[in-house]
This record gives C-alpha cells, structure tokens and sequence, in this order.
C-alpha cells in the first residue's frame, strides 16, 4: 500500500511511449513494435475499454465494394466538404488514399466485418458520404476495431515470447495508468509521469519520442457521449509541453443522443438508424429536415420525401434525403425545431425507424440500439419512434501536427486520432474517425519509431520532483479547505454547456471565461480524502485541471471567430464568411491555467487537388482572390 | 418523482472490509452506476468503482447487485421494490484492489495464452471472401464485451481457486471457438482447447450464458459444438488407430 506521501518513482525506459490505447494508439503501438522498437502503451482505463468501443457506425474507406464509383478523390471531396474546406488537405488527402488498406489490414488481424453477397467488406451509406463507404459489424463496429488491434497486440506478444520467454519484453501495456506531465529536456522529449490509478505509485517512463492518443475533451460538457476518460489530457499535456492547438472552436454534437430518461441524457444513437433508412420528424409528424438544406448543399440532397426514399434503393438516379447531411446541420436544425416548441415531450425529436423497416431488419442491422433503447429507456425500436437530442460528441480541435509525420511542433511528440487536429475541418463526417485513427496511428507509430532512433535526452531530475509535487498537491489542500472536485468539475460542465455550447454569442462566451478565471482558482485548490488506493476525488482532482484547460482553449477559439462553419455556430454571426475559411486559431499554453490565442494563415491547397472540385462549388468556399489558378480559369474542365 | 433507497456497499480493500449502510436519493429512469456516483459525488469521494461508457458496451462496471453478477450500468433502480435493500458487492472470483474495483489480470493472462488468428497463406490483404452465414458463427462471440461477468459466474473458478491455472473460462473458451469457427482461420485449435485450456472443465450449466450482458449463447453456440469438435477428433477410431501406429 502507497503511503500517501510517498514519493518513490518506479522507472521504465523504451524507444516509443504511446499514450492511449484507442484505436489510434494501439494502431501506433504496433507499427511502432514492427519497425523493431520496444513499445509501452499507457491506458487509463483496462485494455481494451477505450471509447472507441462507442464507435457504432463503421470505418470510411473507398474499397468500392457496394458502389464501384466510389475512389479515393471522392471520398476526399466528401471529407473537404464536410469539414467546410477549412481541413488540413495533406491530412485528409492522406487519409482518403490510405484508409482502404488500413482496413484490409484488419482482415488479416483477425476481424470480421459484415460481408456484401460476393463475399467482399460490406459497406453502408453514412451523412456526406456519396456512396456507400463505412466497413461496419452490425452497430458495433468501434468494438470489433478496438478487439481487433488488442488481439494484434497480444500477437506480437505472442512471437516477442518465443525468442524471449517473456510475452511483454518489447511490447507492454500499462494500464489503469494516468500520465499527469510530459518530460522535456532542451525542448525535446525525454520522458513522461504519471501514476498507477489501483495503488497510486508513481511511475516515470523515459522515451525519446511519445505519441499522444487520448481522444477527445467531451466531459468539459455536461451533455455528452463521452466518458469520463475524455477529459483532454493529450490536448492539455501536449499544451503544457509547449506544443499548439487548433481549431479548438469546433466541436462536433452529434444530432441524436438519447433524451431520456435523465440518466441517460447523451448517450449516442447511432448515425446508421438514418443510414439504415430512419427518419427525424417533429411533434407535428413532419420530416423537417427537408426545411433545413442549406445553400452548399442544395444540388445533392433530396427536396421531396418521395425522392429521398427512392435513393436507398436507386442512388445513381435520385438524390439523398436530407437526414443524411452532415452532422452540424442536423444538429442545428433539431436545435431549432426544440426551439420553435415542435419537440418531443422530452425536450428532443422523433428518430423513426420502426415505421420504416421490419422488426427483424432493425434486430439484424442495429441490434446494440434496440438493447440500448429496450434497457434502459423501456423503449422497444421496432415498435415506437426514438427521442433524440443534440450531445457533445468530438472535437475537431487538436494537436496541431505535421500531416505526413504527425509531429507537433516539440520534437519527439507525435500526436494521432481525435487528440490531433487538422484533419476533419470544421466538421467530421460519421465514419471518417475509425478510418483517422487507423491511418494517422499507423503513421505516427512509424515516424516515431524512427525518430526515436536518434539522440535520447536525459530526464532532468528537477522535473520530475515537481510534477511529484503537483500530483500531491490535492491532499496538502485539504488542510486548507479546498472544494470537492465533482463540484468543480459540474461546475465547468454546466459552464461550458450553457455559455459555449451549441449555438454561441459573444456576451455569453465573455462570461464563460469569467466563470473559467474562477474555475480555475477553485480547481488549483481542490482537496481530496483518503488515501492513494484506486481514489476517484484525487484522479479527478489531477483530471480536472486538463479539463479546465481545454476548455479555456475552446471558449477562446470561439470567440475569436466572427463566423459560423461546421461545429461553431455563432447566434451573432450566423452565415459562413469565405474571409474564415483560410484562418486557423492556434492556442498556446501560458502556465497552467491560462492560453494565448493567434491566427495563422491556412496553407493553400496543392493545384492537382484544387482542380478536383467544379469552380461553382469551390465559390461557395473560397475569397475570389483564392480561385485563381483553378483549372477552369485555365479553360480546362475535368 | 424522487424517493429515497437504502443502499450497502462493500467498502475496503484487499486485507479487510465491510458492508456500509447509505441512505441515497434515486430519481426516475436512474441506473445503480447513477446512485454509485452520487455516492461519489456527495459523501464517499473516494468509493472507488470501475466505469467508462454508462451504456453497457464495455464492460468495465462489473459487479455484485443482490449476489448477481451485473453491469451496474445496466441495472436499472426500478426493478428493485422501493423498500427492497440494494447490496453492491465486488465480483466475488477475483482479488479485491479498493471497494468495488477488483484485479481481473487473470482475464489477460489467460487471454495472452489463446494463440491468435493464423491468417490463411497466400490470400492477400483485400483478397479475402467471406460469406455472411459463414462469419455469423463467430460474429456472435466477438460480441463479447470483456466484461468478465461469465469468468466471475464460472463455478469452476469461482469456488475453486486451485482451478484458475488449467482452466481459461468461458470467455477464452469461447474465444477459441470463435477462431475455429472463422472461415479463413489456419490453425488447428481443437487438442489445445481440452489439453491448455481446460475445455473438459466445463460441466454446461450454463451460468456463463445467463449472466452474458450481450446475451451470447456461450454454452450453446460456443462451449458445446467445441466439445464437439474436440471428441470428434479424440475418439474418433480411425484418428486414434492412426495416431498409434504413426506416433512420432
């Protein structure tokens, strides 16, 4: 048992630390260890719970194998579209290019996708996608990823134990272990430090190069589909190591979380009830969303009920109903609907899905949903409508990264997955995370393997005393009086819900960011009881100011921003401003608790790309400066 | 719509412990992992307890309500009458950590012993062809969700500690099945199933389905067409006369 103020530091060295075991990290773990590195991975929670399991919908990748239209430029024009062209375009050029084989790869892993009748992955129709495009096991396909790349891993093991005897000598997780500050020497890193959450010893890890793979900063939000380990720690580690953020203005809340009961208020409903078929209607029993296409969509998406239900059995020659656009707009457009006192008797709207196919084919096709639905709200899906509501769902923002290596801009940090930024724009389309992660895990882990071939920096000692300190400092507070951490943090969530939440306005945000100022005094002090044995006030306490942190980050973001796109909607500045579009926000850590904000200039899209979309849409996008060069102006057409 | 319920929960840690009385508020709709966090929340910041998702994907908020193995998050309030006592206990099968946390490492020593899929020689990344009726089968065990609730249910574990080193329980057992079921899997898994893995320990009582979350026919689907598959090949005459006379 770990005296409480024991400050003993057990030491582990390797050549690449992962911290995360998502998708993304357990995908970098095991490129890492095939380039012949000896890898630890991090976890917080036991390996193989990470919130990827929540993933229901499926994997984006351009196999082609249900629409043979479908290609890489086209599911890279989707993805720039989604994110309102303000992506990183290398990133999401990377991403439509590779996704494919990535998810070959998992095949060969041992994972078992749904099959097309020809034997192929089958692949389902998703919001913004234009054909058919997500790999998926049922509504389950974020467990079958996350099983998958675990069952990978202890492969590798497997082969390290019969030329070692020792099944974790160059592959190791430690899990229910919680990384607290990043380790630099001379502005490079050295190490991290953290501790083990069952017995609270500490522990440092000393690797020349680190990928971070935390996930997301959800539970800043008192309405989310996240759990509790999505509390920003890549984001605030990697900010407190000197590394940037960008676009930390957009947040994704997914259209249809469970409303009721209370309890419950969230929890994701997954994306493919409208894949699959299901529609949204208001108190009044109308399909509203047809109200709700905005200009840059209109040439693509339904504009009768009649049209959009002929698309699920004849794509080619009608268009998609507009339940299928992309996230935000559904998002808004039943914020809007709630609004205007056409909500469900919850404060939601109607998700059909049981008017619209059989109650076997939604048991085959969404079998998680009707178990959700059927426990825990007393609703059976093949026979009653859904209540359904906007819920805090991902961030777009992140580490901002190298888009081919995944560096930040400290050397030796990487970062991959919904901790990085800069791949999804403004707005993440369903089904382009899993595809992310696979991708962009792969690649950090093998540019950190071979960065991590080169010099190793000493961990400065003095460091490492006083990130001990800061662990400790929770309990020397309780002599002061200090505040209880799960105040605090409800606090910052009903803060950050109500005053940077869906739909912004400036006064508002400004009184945000009085409240965080006192939030962030509170959360310097909290105090915790006890001892360092499994202790949830003392992990939240650590938690809570990573929380804190992100959120400053966001509520600074956006109120920067004069415009609305993709996941920030501004009350005060509805439309979408084409002089945005090229500006990132970049935040900076300034100490533990504050951040400076700057803008930067987006890099202008390579010419081959450019010429990819039809003028007539990019002038939706784009300043009538930026056009030129397009291959129109060239008297060229595609 | 609030009232209030009597709560025990087991507090300690792994040399002593002991039920404790909490008188707690429930409100509608509210699950036991809700009233655990409000415990938290309120007057035992430190009641340690296992969670992620709150949506009973995975698996990590295994425990003892009233002597059955549930996912707290799962289980909901109103199914308790109003003045029915809710005891919350840690799985009884594996070491005690800190109130309602316990040690599963067993499940991932036991998982690092199934040898893992053998991919088919030859067949490309994106050559394989599968059909859908043939990768059901073990589609329905990767359901699975690692919660342990079956592992913890086993009685040849649960009451038998001396048992843990030759038998992988229901979930691994179930996890070797998965992979001879698969179409494309290479490796011979059938011998190893009842010689490393304890197949034969299995007595199908089916607890392990019972408790299953996911409701996997783990007995049904997985345990018994293994043990199938495994007399098939063990006392088959022929094998067995071949294996005689060819004995390397």
């Amino acid at each position: 048992m770990t005296d409480q103020t024991d400050r003993t530091v057990e030491h582990h060295e390797y050549d690449v630390v992962v911290i995360g075991a998502g998708g993304a990290g357990l995908r970098a773990a095991i490129e890492a260890r095939l380039q012949g590195k000896r890898v630890a991975i991090i976890s917080k929670s036991l390996f193989g719970k990470a919130h990827t399991v929540m993933a229901e919908g499926g994997c984006a990748a351009s196999m082609g194998n249900v629409n043979e239209n479908d290609n890489w430029m086209v599911h890279y024009r989707d993805t720039m579209r989604g994110g309102k062209f303000l992506n990183n375009w290398r990133m999401a050029e990377l991403h439509a290019k590779e996704a494919p084989e990535r998810v070959w790869e998992l095949e060969t892993y041992g994972a078992l996708f749904d099959r097309t009748p020809d034997g192929k992955i089958s692949q389902r129709n998703f919001g913004g996608h234009t054909y058919p495009r997500l790999a998926h096991v049922g509504d389950r396909t974020g467990l079958e990823l996350i099983r998958t790349l675990q069952q990978k891993i202890v492969s590798l093991q497997q082969d390290d134990y019969v030329v070692t005897g020792d099944y974790q000598s160059h592959l190791r997780v430690f899990h229910e272990c919680t990384i607290t500050e990043l380790l630099r020497t001379d502005g490079r890193i050295a190490g991290a430090f953290g501790y083990f959450r069952n017995d609270g010893r500490f522990v440092r890890f000393d690797a020349p190069a680190i990928v971070m793979a935390t996930g997301g900063v959800g539970k800043s939000y008192q309405v989310t589909s996240n759990s509790w380990e999505y509390t920003g720690d890549g984001h605030a580690l990697a900010l407190r190591a000197g590394a940037t953020l960008i676009n930390m203005e957009f947040l994704q809340f997914h259209p249809t979380g469970m409303v009721w009961p209370p309890s419950v208020k969230g929890i994701l409903v997954t994306e493919s009830v409208r894949g699959d078929g299901g529609v949204l209607r208001n108190s009044e029993g109308k399909r509203f969303m047809f109200e709700y296409v905005p200009d840059v969509f209109k040439e693509q998406y339904a504009t009768t009920e009649e049209e959009g239900d002929r698309w699920y059995t004849d794509p080619d020659n009608n268009r998609r109903p507009p339940e299928l656009l992309p996230r935000d707009e559904v998002a808004r457009a039943i914020n809007s609907e709630v609004k205007a006192g056409r909500g469900s008797p919850h404060g939601g709207v109607f998700l059909d899905i049981a008017s619209r196919k059989t109650p076997e084919e939604i048991l085959k096709r969404l079998p998680s949903m009707y178990h959700q639905f059927k426990e825990l709200a007393d609703v059976d899906i093949t026979k009653e409508p859904m209540e359904v509501g906007p819920t805090c769902h991902y961030v777009m923002g992140g580490i901002e990264v190298d888009p081919d290596t995944g560096m930040s801009s400290v050397p030796g940090l990487f970062a991959a997955g919904e901790c990085s930024g800069g791949m999804h724009g403004s707005n993440r389309l369903g089904g382009n995370s899993l595809s992310d992660l696979l991708v962009f895990g792969r690649r950090t882990g093998l540019y950190a393997a071979q960065f991590s071939e080169g010099a190793r920096p000493a961990v400065d000692p003095a460091e490492v005393e006083a990130a001990v300190d800061r662990a400790l400092l929770p309990f020397s507070s309780a002599t002061d009086g200090g505040e209880n951490p799960f105040v605090v943090q409800l606090e910052l969530q009903k803060t950050m819900h109500e005053l940077v939440g869906i739909i912004r306005k400036a006064d508002e945000m400004e009184m945000a960011l009085k409240k965080l100022e006192d939030i962030a005094t509170r959360t310097r002090t909290v105090t915790v009881e006890g001892h360092r044995e499994f202790n949830p006030g003392w992990h939240l306490a650590l938690d809570l100011r990573n929380m804190l942190l992100v959120s400053l980050c966001v509520a600074r973001a956006a109120l920067e921003r004069q415009e609305s796109r993709g996941g920030h909607t501004r009350d005060d500045f509805p439309v979408m401003d084409s002089d945005w579009r090229h500006i990132l926000l970049v935040c900076s850590a300034l100490g533990e608790d504050n951040v400076e904000l700057t803008r930067k200039e987006q890099i202008p899209m390579r010419p081959e790309l450019f010429d990819l979309f039809e003028l007539d849409e990019l002038k939706k996008y784009y300043t009538g400066e930026e056009l030129g060069g397009h291959r129109a102006d060239r008297g060229e057409t595609r | 719509m609030s009232h209030w319920h009597h709560f025990r929960v087991w507090r300690g840690d792994s040399s002593e412990g002991d039920l404790v009385d909490y008188p707690v508020e429930v409100n509608e709709g509210e699950v036991v992992l809700d009233i655990i966090h409000r415990l938290q929340q309120t007057e035992a910041n430190d009641l340690a307890v296992r969670w992620n998702c709150k949506a009973g994907k995975c698996g990590s908020c295994s425990v003892e309500i009233n002597g059955k193995p549930r996912l707290a998050c799962m289980t909901r309030m109103s199914t308790f009458a109003d003045d029915e006592v809710v005891t919350v206990t840690p799985l009884r099968t594996f070491p005690v950590i800190r109130d309602l946390v316990t040690d599963v490492e067993f499940n991932y020593v036991k998982a690092r012993e199934v040898p893992a899929f053998a991919p088919p020689e030859g067949v490309a990344p994106g050559e394989y062809r599968m059909q859908q009726i043939d990768v059901e089968r073990s589609q329905e065990f990767r359901k699975c969700i690692e919660c342990y609730l079956c592992q913890n249910t086993c009685h040849a574990v649960r009451d038998h500690e001396e048992n843990k080193a030759a038998f992988s329980g229901p979930r691994y057992l179930m996890r070797i099945a998965e992979l001879d079921m698969h179409p494309l899997d290479a490796a011979d898994r059938k011998d190893s199933a009842q010689d490393d893995h304890g197949l034969g320990y299995c007595n199908i009582t089916k607890c392990c389905t019972e408790v299953c979350p996911e409701h996997i026919k783990i007995t049904d689907n997985a345990l018994i067409p293994m043990k199938e598959r495994v007399v098939d090949r063990k006392y088959d005459p022929i094998v067995w006369l071949g294996n005689k006379l060819f004995r390397r």
